[in-house]
């Protein structure tokens, strides 16, 4: 491209990149560093003490009690949340593949959990959750159902996080998959009808290797997510009742913000990281099994 | 075997089945909410359930918005204003940054480019902490800069705004030059309208997260009258909890705004979803 002068030119690239670049040294690259520095201290923000400790808090974090229960915590939401929100998003999004009169409507209303901010749904759901009034075990009640005070239960306080999620994720998942239906040629399904294949047979042998890709992609990003989900959990139980539904973010924020103990906050995301890289490489090395990038 | 018209008749059916059944779920949460904001402290818990109530009443949203303790206006106010400033910082410098990358490029841009990706992937998890450190040492806590200034770092801005400048033509910016145009202003009067559709779809996108955040204005903006809406609702949720219609009402105003962008964009908001395949 035509410009002036060389010195100009180095000037104005130092301009134009400097309010992106000192954002990302500063609260991004420089944060990593003093995150890993942080996490070797006894680091009491209160006190304002700073003591080199060693790996003693990844040891302590590690060897405790409470470590396996949110780890187990989580891996129940995980484990609750992955198989729905794959087939309910694959639903929705095959269903909105479908030619129909009012289509974008329905497309507003299945994406409008998406934009309502989790404080917002969290305490919408806390009031549908509820016992005995709550919306969800009212219309329980005609089936014979009776539904349990879901979030003050220890065993069902979960599952209930895990229907609001639930909710709240699908309309966003099911436009991914929508893409990935629609760039599926058609052709394949014209040869599959001359051929005489049923619909599940087309489903199977073709859909659903067409959009593996997308499928994969949808159960890595939402690992990564649920190993981070918090917000939900902060609001309609902050952990409870007696740290059933205590997870790693919410360890790290009471660490962090109500105890002061940094370097303990800090060394728990460092795990929490490891732990999301850990179950990404596993996923990227199994894929080569069930994944199809032929088409 | 059934004929093939009626197999075709049934299977509309079920799938219309579906797409309401669906649609119903979706909505009935709001419907509820809605409704329940419009009762009053006897007629919240009946069975069943009245989605219409007999007297309508507006006690939820009058006890919203005289609260004791924090002000329900006051907070929509402080939503607004930091929603507006940290998009416009976002959107600003994530262009200028995707314009010194494609047009100004220099030695080593594409390792720093590496970098930007690069940051991407760490969590917000491990940046959170120190952040919050780094804005003690500045004295910035509990103000408005302090919770904007982070978002300079938009990483998948500067990616998004970089795709979009990446297509257009350079024959536009060398006549410009020539006509003694200075770089700024080439910046500010070619290129900024002319990725105008995606500077649109990053804008919404950037608003509706930042009006939606909840953990950093928690953690950074501490005294009562500075804090955000999403943060108030946030506090109700454990204060008000056996009066639910003024939780409901709180949970409508606090929706309706970034309900309203959507649906005033929807097409925008959508097309940034494909161009994104992330949040």
């Amino acid at each position: 491209m035509y410009l002036p002068k060389s010195a100009d030119r180095r000037r104005a690239m130092a301009v134009f990149l400097a309010p992106s670049f000192i954002g990302l040294i500063l609260f991004c690259l420089l944060p990593i560093v003093t995150s890993l520095v942080y996490s070797l201290m006894d680091y009491d923000l209160l006190a304002g003490s700073m003591k080199f400790i060693g790996f003693r808090n990844y040891s302590r974090i590690l060897t405790g009690k409470e470590f396996l229960q949110v780890l187990g915590h989580t891996l129940t939401y995980l484990g609750l949340y992955l198989p729905f929100i794959l087939v309910l998003s694959l639903a929705q999004g095959m269903v909105l593949n479908q030619t129909f009169r009012g289509r974008g409507v329905f497309r507003a209303i299945f994406y409008t959990p998406v934009i309502t901010s989790w404080v917002a749904a969290a305490v919408v759901w806390t009031w549908v959750l509820s016992g005995k009034y709550g919306l969800l075990n009212q219309m329980l009640a005609p089936l014979g159902i009776t539904g349990p005070a879901w979030l003050s239960s220890k065993f069902w306080a979960m599952p209930g996080v895990v229907i609001a999620a639930l909710w709240k994720d699908t309309g966003y998942y099911s436009l991914m998959v929508l893409a990935a239906l629609k760039s599926i040629d058609p052709s394949y399904y014209e040869a599959a009808s001359i051929d005489g294949a049923s619909d599940g047979r087309k489903f199977l042998s073709i859909t659903l290797p067409l959009i593996s890709p997308t499928l994969f992609l949808l159960l890595v990003i939402n690992v990564i997510y649920g190993f981070q989900v918090f917000e939900s959990v902060l609001i309609m139980t902050d952990g409870g009742p007696g740290g059933a539904t205590s997870v790693f973010l919410e360890r790290i924020f009471k660490y962090a913000f109500k105890q002061y103990k940094m370097g303990m906050a800090s060394a728990y995301s460092w795990i929490l990281f490891v732990i999301i890289f850990a179950f990404t490489l596993i996923q990227f090395w199994m894929q080569k099994k069930w994944v199809n990038y032929d088409a | 075997m059934m004929p093939r018209r009626a197999r075709k008749i049934l299977r509309r059916a079920a799938f219309c089945l579906l797409l309401c059944l669906m649609a119903l779920v979706t909505i009935l949460p709001f419907l509820w909410m809605i409704s329940s904001s419009v009762k009053s402290s006897e007629t919240i818990r009946t069975i069943p359930i009245r989605w219409v109530p007999e007297n309508p009443s507006l006690e939820g949203y009058q006890r919203v918005f005289n609260m004791q303790g924090f002000s329900f206006g006051r907070a929509t106010f402080n939503s607004l204003l930091l929603s507006i400033l940290s998009t416009l910082v976002q959107v600003v410098s994530a262009c200028m940054a995707a314009f010194a990358f494609v047009k100004i490029p220099f030695k080593g841009s594409g390792k720093v480019f590496g970098v930007y990706l690069a940051t991407m992937m760490i969590p917000g998890t491990v940046t959170m902490v120190p952040n919050y450190v780094i804005l003690r040492v500045l004295g910035l806590l509990d103000s408005f800069t302090g919770l904007i200034l982070p978002s300079l770092a938009n990483t998948f801005g500067v990616f998004l705004m970089r795709q979009a400048i990446l297509t257009f033509n350079d024959s536009y910016l060398e006549s410009a030059f020539l006509d003694g145009a200075s770089l700024y202003r080439v910046f500010f009067v070619i290129v900024m309208p002319m990725v105008m559709p995606t500077l649109a779809t990053m804008v919404l996108l950037a608003f509706m997260g930042s009006w939606n955040s909840y953990l950093w204005p928690l953690i950074v903006l501490t005294s009562t009258d500075k804090q955000t809406l999403q943060v108030v609702l946030g506090n109700m949720n454990s204060l008000y909890k056996n009066n639910e219609h003024v939780l409901m009402a709180g949970a409508v105003l606090t929706i309706l705004p970034v309900l309203a962008v959507y649906l005033l964009s929807q097409r925008k908001v959508d097309s940034g979803i494909a161009l994104g395949g992330l949040k």
